[in-house]
């Protein structure tokens, strides 16, 4: 009885080779019956493609390969190369550490979970999965719950976007009474309102030189459009400003600013100026209760979250190991049982 | 058996506070409810060692400067307990579990538990002034370290760098209402015990008065800055640390001196 992971990911392959297999991986039956395994389950992400499947005799990868490849085409040399294979326990630690996001491109990240349960329900449904494999992921399942609970591998953002407003809840904590000035129409800061608005904020104020395009982006935001001279009236009450500007020099000083915020010094002031090139000088951020951060020092913030995640990493590995001997010790119990020809009995584990 | 009481609570909060310097060594602190049983824990052994010296003093004990350091380390575990829940309980108990440590362990080592011949009878008024006056003081005393979780998270924001607690740490806003509320606490519990100290019966000592009335209008005129805006709440966080470290330092000081005014 062998248990098995043959596989291409990121670390392996490029995107070209990895839509080569994904766009062709069978459906587990289909895959299990080609194989002549008992077991079988694919996962497939747009980071990885992989078979887990439990069989009485070895399947040889390039026979895995070639069923993932499309009808009558060959799984070309340096295709082949990008394949690597776990057995029993490297099988189990993979999936753990998969399934946990230590394996992802973004490290933590937790939408692998949901693949993975979606793969595994598939194949649960089709009767692909066996005692074996539902056993291996529903302890996958809570590993990862037990690894995200207890490390802090999947705290900060990682991305720009969600920097920025992970920033602003720091700063602001709910964000129902927040009121949010946009000092430009641009995309970017027509995504960052946007995330702002699901995260609960329901005054997001518009302000462009085209006061058409400042009224189209306000209606597609739930918002409100202001004409362009009369943003400064607007800034005293707002909360958080997003700059995204064309101008080519900086349009908020702190000159400009000084006046503007003397009478809100209890009140925080977020500034996410995410235009190239900037709109606000940099030393408004030294302004007192004003928080200034630009397309760089909001990437370095997720660069710093993602070093965070990192090293929470020996932790999520420790709590995985664990997990591996226990179901190895289960898994080769449970295999000499079968051997031997008596009934196998899930034990609790 | 009130010190043994006193060694076990001080214990409790040194778990608390060794347990918290060890994660934030290993960059793994997360929140959790250690910090939050171990202070109550550590209130409960308080409470008993209190009530044990209560007894065998025969009144409130506030006898001498170790009483004194004791029954403020209370009402800062007190204070914790009652608004911690709202907040980020672990964390400010992260904060809180050091300073009463400190405290506790102050009172124990320092040879300050000298038993004084008191020859005024304990009075209800006496000893509401005495202990609402303390209890005020543990709420000046979370006010201070809401004002440093405030600076740090301020400091990190400024700086655009971030640590491990980065993300446990509540946000600018509501520890900016958290200082504003427990200096509010502070400064009606201080209001009544002044006033409960006018009723005492007995002549009040200058050196006493001036100082209460000093750290009363400290508090104040940082309550009226604030509603009027005129100071930013990072020098307010500052006002709260300098506003509790120079009261204890005084309370220290003119109990020391002042041997006649106690219960």
């Amino acid at each position: 009885m062998n248990l098995f992971c043959v596989g291409l990911s990121h670390h392996t392959a490029d995107v070209e080779t990895r839509e080569h297999f994904a766009g062709n991986a069978a459906i587990d039956q289909d895959l299990r019956e080609a194989l002549g395994c008992s077991e079988g389950l694919v996962l497939t992400t747009c980071n990885r493609v992989e078979v887990y499947a439990v069989s009485e005799n070895v399947v040889p990868t390039a026979r895995v390969v070639q069923c993932l490849c499309a009808h009558g085409v060959e799984a070309r040399e340096e295709e082949m190369d990008a394949f690597y294979r776990y057995e029993g326990w490297r099988c189990v630690q993979h999936l753990f550490r998969v399934v946990s996001g230590l394996d992802s491109m973004v490290i933590g990240e937790t939408e692998i979970f949901g693949q993975a349960k979606k793969a595994y329900d598939a194949a649960h449904s089709s009767g692909s999965a066996g005692r074996f494999l539902h056993r291996l992921f529903q302890r996958a399942f809570r590993v990862a719950k037990q690894v995200r609970t207890m490390t802090g591998i999947t705290r900060g953002s990682v991305s720009v976007g969600s920097v920025a407003v992970d920033l602003a809840e720091k700063i602001f904590g709910h964000f129902e009474a927040r009121k949010v000035l946009l000092l430009g129409a641009g995309e970017a800061s027509e995504r960052t309102a946007r995330a702002l608005f699901k995260r609960g904020v329901r005054d997001i104020r518009v302000t462009n030189r085209s006061w058409e395009r400042a009224q189209a982006l306000a209606a597609l935001i739930s918002g409100s459009a202001v004409r362009l001279h009369e943003w400064e009236r607007h800034f005293r009450e707002v909360d958080i400003v997003i700059c995204s500007t064309a101008s080519q020099k900086p349009v908020l000083t702190r000159a400009r600013l000084a006046p503007l915020i003397r009478d809100r010094l209890d009140r925080p002031l977020f500034i996410i100026d995410i235009a190239v090139p900037r709109d606000v000088a940099p030393d408004v951020h030294e302004m007192e209760g004003v928080f200034l951060y630009d397309i760089d020092s909001l990437q370095s913030i997720a660069e710093q979250s993602l070093a965070l995640r990192r090293e929470q990493m020996t932790s999520a590995e420790s709590i995985i190991d664990e997990h591996v001997n226990d179901f190895s010790g289960w898994f080769t119990a449970a295999r000499a049982r079968l051997i031997e020809g008596t009934s196998l009995r899930p034990s609790k584990s | 058996m009130d010190r043994e009481l006193l060694i076990f609570s001080t214990l409790c909060f040194c778990f608390a506070m060794v347990r918290t310097a060890v994660a934030l060594r290993a960059r793994n602190y997360r929140p959790g409810g250690f910090n939050f049983f171990a202070i109550a824990l550590g209130f409960i052994f308080q409470t008993g060692a209190l009530t044990v010296r209560g007894h065998a003093v025969g009144r409130c004990p506030l006898t001498n400067l170790f009483e004194v350091f004791i029954f403020l380390a209370w009402s800062v575990s007190l204070i914790y307990l009652l608004i911690g829940p709202a907040y980020r309980l672990s964390l400010m108990g992260a904060f809180t579990a050091p300073l009463v440590f400190a405290l506790q362990t102050f009172a124990l080592l320092a040879p300050i538990d000298r038993p004084r011949l008191i020859s005024v009878k304990p009075s209800a008024w006496l000893e509401l002034h005495a202990s609402v006056s303390l209890v005020a003081y543990g709420a000046f005393a979370l006010a201070c370290i809401a004002g440093v979780m405030y600076l740090i998270q301020e400091r990190q924001l400024k700086r655009r760098r971030i640590n491990s607690m980065f993300y446990h740490f509540p946000p600018l806003t509501d520890l900016f209402a958290a200082i504003t509320r427990l200096v509010w606490l502070g400064l009606i519990l201080l209001t009544v015990g002044l006033v409960a100290g006018f009723f005492t019966g007995q002549p009040l000592p200058v050196l006493h008065i001036a100082w209460s009335l000093g750290v009363w209008v400290f508090y104040a005129a940082i309550l009226i800055a604030r509603h009027l805006r005129s100071i930013a709440p990072r020098a307010i966080a500052t006002l709260c640390i300098v506003a509790f470290s120079a009261a204890l330092t005084l309370l220290w000081g003119i109990t020391f001196v002042s041997r006649a005014h106690s219960l």
